[in-house]
């Protein structure tokens, strides 16, 4: 792959634009793999019978970095690159569980430039289940302002996440 | 101040915004939990697959930036390890002394700040900032609260700051 792999820039957002959707089929290995990536070990996310017996859920369930995982990946499909996270306000309203197609839509909505000259796209992520909001994420990403911009060589005062 | 706030044991309002358990990890960040963190939610970003478009954004490879919490999850076991440890103390901490034997985390806010990068040693402290007063929820009865942790790395520069909503609560018996 290139060095030059192709990142969006600010001029190509605009608030009210919508991320192409994402959609996944959970299955166990999916609960299990992203438990076991973020090193959560706790039974809820791997153990059938703990989950459904001492938490009182319908199976095991997506645990909260992986969940995190899935956003930053869903946002960053589609920055490209040197989109860079500043910060991810996310919350729990229900489980996802096997069986479950988890799909993930989001908005953009607002974009900016901020006093040290970063371009931030703030956007509402969500991940539902057929009609059931599941999560929701509110996600501000910076993007290059232009294509010699790169967030990622912000430091100190320069980076105001 | 309320009855329910009254409830809370002087040594845990006293800890509120105060530094705990700060610990360093247990482990350097590495290439290999990066790419089975990746691998799990089918992340193809060349910043953590491709060395020169890694060299070329962000000067050289660095961990995807949600996986700062991984990297303070303790083994499962460990030599001479007596009890299994625990990440983020405080909230377990805090279910033991309401007497709340399940809890859920309902928010989580991350902000980051400089990336991190395999080799990196990273070190983190907790702190408590609020506990709420007793609710009950369709969960059960019990009290939310929040605590920040702080990671920074070895350059004692701040990689992020994740601030947890967690709901220690007791399952109601149905009447």
């Amino acid at each position: 792959m290139s060095a030059t792999a192709k990142s969006l820039t600010l001029t190509d957002v605009h608030e009210g634009d919508e991320l192409p959707e994402l959609s996944y089929p959970v299955t166990a290995t999916t609960v299990v793999l992203g438990a076991l990536a973020s090193r959560d070990w706790r039974p809820m996310h791997h153990d059938h019978d703990f989950a459904v017996n001492r938490n009182g859920t319908r199976d095991i369930f997506l645990n909260t970095p992986n969940q995190a995982a899935w956003f930053e990946r869903y946002v960053t499909d589609w920055t490209g690159p040197k989109g860079r996270l500043g910060r991810m306000k996310f919350r729990m309203k229900g489980s996802v569980f096997p069986g479950d197609t988890m799909v993930m839509r989001a908005k953009v909505e607002s974009v900016e430039t901020d006093d040290a000259a970063c371009g931030w796209a703030s956007l509402l992520v969500t991940l539902s289940v057929g009609d059931e909001l599941k999560t929701d994420c509110s996600v501000r990403v910076a993007v290059p302002t232009d294509d010699d911009d790169n967030p990622w060589t912000r430091r100190g005062h320069d980076w105001r996440p | 101040m309320s009855t329910q706030v009254e409830d809370i044991p002087q040594h845990v309002l006293d800890s509120i915004g105060e530094v705990q358990y700060e610990e360093t990890g247990e482990f350097p960040v590495e290439r290999g939990y990066i790419w089975t963190s990746c691998a799990s939610v089918e992340n193809g970003n060349p910043l953590f697959w491709d060395d020169e478009v890694a060299d070329a954004v962000t000067g050289g490879p660095i961990a995807p930036p949600t996986m700062l919490s991984v990297w303070f999850r303790p083994h499962n076991w460990a030599p001479g390890r007596t009890e299994v440890a625990l990440p983020l103390q405080v909230h377990f901490d805090l279910k033991e002394t309401f007497g709340l034997p399940e809890a859920v985390m309902t928010d989580n806010t991350i902000v980051f700040h400089e990336p991190v990068r395999p080799g990196d040693i990273l070190h983190t402290r907790q702190i408590l900032r609020s506990i709420s007063d007793p609710k009950t929820t369709k969960l059960g009865t019990g009290r939310f609260w929040v605590i920040d942790v702080e990671y920074l790395n070895q350059h004692e520069e701040l990689v992020g700051v994740e601030s947890y909503t967690g709901f220690g609560y007791r399952r109601d018996v149905a009447q």
